[in-house]
């Protein structure tokens, strides 16, 4: 036990080090701060509750993809008993989320998720007026 | 309970012939074009721009990488024809997706990414399409394009309610199957004032199609090959 104050401030360096990027981001102000989301303005209710689609949004749109392409059932009856449109761009981004950069990207790429490739095919109506007033 | 020879022959025509009877209640769409029609405004293409604004169809000029729903072709070329009568000689004709019958892009589609509907529709599902381009190479009409590059530059005016398509996606026409689920006829066939296309259920005896067909004789391209296709031209 002679090189206890060396093992233990050893792992005290080593401790420090590893978790060096949490510290910076704690210094820096921008770590744990969850995502600020633009919610919709005018509606209150989303397809289903809001726990579900949280952790199954993804579930759900490739359920609507595939009733709509495969199957050609485009109306889904929702957990309240509404009725509407299987449609990415026509539902959820035309009446609810217009500000899908503020939305769905701010949320995707704090969690690192790039991935889904819905965009590169499917419109988002707000680029469209970007696009078209340049 | 036994059941024998006789009664089982009974139960399993009973069972054919309802299930002919089932099938035979299905849509069958099609398309007619009145040839005479269509050459009275040659340089007409009311339809062309209508299905590509519908469905952001990406507007490419190298012939390469162009990509094609709906366009024309001159008449012997879209027909194989040995003779053709001269009214028809160089003119052009209509060519989109025959849905055929018996499609060989289906057969040959290796993740069942096209496929044939119950209503005939040869039915394409861009997510699924993995761009091996088999069913470019089997559709006798070049019905099929590929995106060679991101089609979106391309496209000049971008209809939100329809998506695009993407690099490395085969695609055609699809009989406007998303105007047809809100009742409503297919882009081009709305947009043709000579009333020159004609579209409809061919298992209907009272529809427009059926009623074209019997007025006049009627073509189908490259019938030889045995894929039955469902537009059919008035000559």
């Amino acid at each position: 036990m002679r090189d206890r104050g060396i093992i233990l401030s050893g792992l005290g360096i080593f401790l420090v080090l590893i978790t060096f990027p949490v510290w910076w981001d704690i210094a820096q102000g921008k770590s744990s701060k969850p995502p600020e989301l633009k919610l919709p303005v005018t509606a209150k209710q989303c397809v289903a509750p809001v726990e579900f689609m949280k952790t199954s949004h993804m579930q759900l749109l490739v359920e609507w993809r595939e009733a709509v392409v495969r199957n050609g059932d485009r109306t889904f009856h929702s957990y309240d008993g509404k009725t509407y449109a299987r449609s990415l761009t026509g539902t959820c981004l035309k009446q609810c989320h217009e500000n899908k950069a503020e939305f769905c990207d701010r949320c995707h790429s704090y969690a690192g998720e790039q991935g889904p490739y819905c965009w590169d095919c499917h419109v988002d109506p707000a680029k469209l007026t970007l696009r078209s007033s340049r | 309970m036994s059941i024998h020879r006789r009664g089982f022959i009974q139960i399993a025509g009973a069972a054919c012939a309802l299930a002919k009877l089932a099938k035979g209640a299905n849509t069958r769409w099609a398309m007619v074009i009145d040839q005479q029609k269509c050459l009275k405004e040659e340089n007409c293409d009311k339809c062309i721009k209508a299905c590509t604004k519908t469905h952001n169809v990406p507007e490419i000029h190298d012939r390469a990488h162009e990509v094609k729903w709906i366009w024309k072709e001159r008449f012997e070329n879209a027909f194989n024809a040995e003779s053709v009568p001269a009214v028809l000689q160089g003119k052009p004709v209509l060519t989109f997706c025959n849905h055929c019958d018996n499609p060989p892009c289906v057969r040959v589609c290796p993740t069942q990414a096209t496929w044939k509907r119950s209503d005939g529709i040869v039915m394409m599902d861009w997510h699924r399409c993995i761009g091996c381009r088999y069913c470019v190479a089997a559709c006798p009409y070049g019905s099929r394009s590929f995106n060679w590059s991101d089609p979106r530059p391309y496209i000049h005016e971008l209809n939100s309610d329809y998506p695009t398509r993407t690099k490395g996606v085969v695609e055609k026409c699809t009989f406007c199957e998303e105007r047809l689920a809100k009742n409503q006829l297919p882009a081009c066939v709305e947009a043709c004032k000579a009333k020159a296309m004609v579209f409809g259920d061919l298992n209907d005896p009272q529809s427009e199609v059926r009623k074209a067909l019997g007025s006049r004789f009627a073509l189908r391209r490259k019938p030889e090959l045995g894929t039955k296709p469902e537009v059919y031209y008035l000559v």
